[in-house]
């Protein structure tokens, strides 16, 4: 890694839900469209990261009365009926350990010089084996493409000395860019200020390096669980226990060849009278 | 209602559950990690014949070692049918066939697919030339080594596909990680063992039986062992269509190894035994693939176990605080 590694810090708590990111991200990555449908859950017909939504905003309804946004929905008076939105727009972690990098057979997923993780769409050949790989659901094979796609943090922007695009259009700078180092600071002291505040709820997502991968190169502010955002509770990079999985096939591997040879030695030559029934 | 309801409330066609509902919660229940592309005849198509051809080159060298040329013949034919086969699967499963060369770009070992693609690069020929001089009788020696070098490498194209899928983030998989080479390398025996039934002479077919019988014991107790470790998510083996799946392998194996032990002398109840045990092994492959599927399509699988973990651990770290 020749340059800083940089990363996104998304403080959830200051997301309006407007999709700004989103509609960069599709624009700057000239991703195609993926789709028009209504899905029921709530504003967001997104629904999910994918090959061609490497932005992705979740709008979680929760008839809970504390929280930043707050609808008097029903009843004014008696505070039942209070609603809180929790929006949060969700990203590629470009994981410290890359479990999507790690099992790509061809090279193609590679970590740049700013520590991110990105596909080299012209080598990926659309195995697909980075797609079950991945503990947060977020890189795809696109349809008819064949190829896996996912978030670059906007390779071709930080080359030029530019934030990725997603940033650039937050209008409330809930997604902040910049050196991972100073985010984490950043976001340490923001939580810091929540609880203080009575915000007691509030968490980082993946800014532990010591996590299950790492350490998140993206990571977040919540008010709830994560799995209440679609994301995974405490995911660990699948590579993590690789060693033991070679192991135990090199054992059963042997096995299957002891165990056949046991059967020959048993059974002897046919014809001598052993074996023969 | 709230999420956490909505979602604990998803259930398939009136189950009834085995377990009390494990109570989770989730983004509209929808799943957390992606399900792999993999069309299952690809796939799980490939992990049976992978392993059909591998444990076949270890039985075809020891029955040529032994005398049994018949067999060894026979398996040597189609160790390089089905490793062909594979490898057609393989590719046509690739998103961009066109490009299946760059498997062999780089060496990868934290890649299973990688050190996969180099493996069969390796038993492929091998297997190819112990195959053809077998069957034309030419080049004796070089068939020998050429049968040698497929005994060796073939339990190792049976077990690592069980590293394959295991080495992601799919619960039914990744779970059951240490246990399924072991499966995956007693399914490939009882396929190769079934083949040899099927296709070598009743005289020369008492290893194959003996065989059977060890693989059908190993399948079994394997089998056991990782729904043992896999806990809540062991649902996704039991349930459904892999649940379907993995009751008729047990049912199909184990027939064709006490098949092939009480009345595998005689040709006819041999190739019966011999094709219920080629089935029961495509069933046990086609069954886990789908208890993967499965648990990767319902959020339940990937989040429950990891948050008994957190709340195991006393929740500690600064990724998950407070209520
Ligand atoms: S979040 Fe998934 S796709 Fe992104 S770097 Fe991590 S493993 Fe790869």
């Amino acid at each position: 890694m020749s340059e800083e590694r940089v990363g996104f810090f998304t403080d959830t708590t200051v997301c309006i839900g407007c999709k700004a990111c989103e509609v960069a991200c599709k624009e700057w990555n000239a991703i195609p469209e993926d789709g028009l449908s209504l899905s029921a859950m709530s504003y967001d017909n997104t629904q999910a990261l994918g090959a061609s939504t490497w932005r992705h905003v979740a709008f979680i309804e929760q008839p809970k009365p504390e929280g930043r946004t707050q609808l008097p929905l029903a009843d004014e008076e008696s505070g039942d009926g209070e609603m809180r939105w929790l929006m949060s727009s969700d990203v590629c972690k470009h994981c410290t350990h890359a479990a999507c990098l790690d099992v790509c057979p061809t090279g193609s997923l590679f970590r740049t010089e700013f520590g991110t993780v990105v596909v080299q769409e012209d080598i990926c050949n659309g195995c697909g084996y980075c797609v079950p790989a991945c503990p947060y659901g977020v890189i795809e094979q696109r349809p008819h493409d064949g190829r896996a796609f996912k978030c670059t943090l906007c390779y071709d922007r930080l080359g030029a000395g530019q934030e990725p695009a997603c940033a650039k259009a937050c209008p409330t700078e809930s997604i902040q860019f910049g050196p991972l180092d100073e985010l984490r600071e950043r976001a340490a002291l923001r939580v810091d200020q929540l609880h203080e505040a009575g915000t007691t709820e509030a968490r980082l997502y993946g800014a532990d390096p010591d996590n299950g991968v790492g350490g998140d190169g993206a990571f977040f502010l919540l008010l709830d669980r994560p799995e209440v955002y679609g994301l995974p509770p405490d995911p660990v990079v699948t590579t993590r226990d690789l060693p033991t999985m070679w192991k135990h096939a090199g054992v059963a591997a042997l096995s299957v060849l002891g165990g056949l040879a046991a059967c020959f030695a048993v059974s002897g030559r046919p014809g001598t009278g052993r074996g023969r029934r | 209602m709230s999420i956490t309801e909505r979602a604990g409330r998803r259930r398939r066609r009136g189950e009834q559950p085995m377990v009390p509902k494990a109570e989770f919660q989730s983004y509209y229940g929808r799943p957390v990690i992606k399900a792999p592309s993999w069309a299952a005849p690809d796939i799980a198509g490939y992990f049976f014949l992978g392993g059909l051809a591998g444990a076949g080159s270890v039985l075809a060298a020891g029955a040529q070692l032994t005398g049994r040329t018949t067999t060894a013949t026979a398996l040597k034919v189609s160790s390089l049918t089905a490793v062909s086969l594979s490898a057609a699967a393989l590719v046509h499963d690739l998103g961009r066939p066109a490009r299946f060369a760059n498997m062999l770009r780089v060496f990868k070992p934290t890649s299973p697919m990688s050190m996969g693609s180099w493996l069969l690069s390796v038993y492929g020929p091998a297997a190819g030339a112990a195959a053809a001089s077998a069957v034309t009788g030419r080049l004796p020696r070089l068939g020998g080594a050429a049968t040698g070098a497929a005994a060796v490498l073939g339990p190792a194209v049976a077990t690592y596909t069980g590293v394959l899928a295991a080495d992601t983030a799919v619960p039914a998989w990744h779970g059951a990680h240490r246990e399924l080479p072991y499966l995956f390398g007693a399914s490939a025996t009882a396929a190769a063992a079934g083949m040899a039934l099927v296709t070598g002479p009743a005289h020369e077919n008492t290893p194959a039986r003996c065989a059977a019988g060890l693989a059908a014991l190993a399948d079994a107790a394997a089998e056991k062992a990782a729904e043992r470790r896999l806990g809540m998510v062991a649902e996704t083996w039991r349930e459904g269509r892999a649940g379907t799946l993995l009751r008729a392998a047990r049912v199909l194996t184990a027939a064709g190894a006490l098949g092939a032990a009480a009345f595998g002398g005689r040709r006819a109840p041999a190739v019966a035994s011999g094709l219920a045990l080629l089935t029961g092994s495509a069933c046990t492959r086609f069954g886990v693939f789908a208890a993967g599927m499965a648990s990767a399509e319902d959020p339940k699988y990937t989040v429950v176990p990891q948050r008994e973990r957190l709340d195991a651990e006393g929740g500690g770290g600064a990724d998950t605080q407070v209520e």
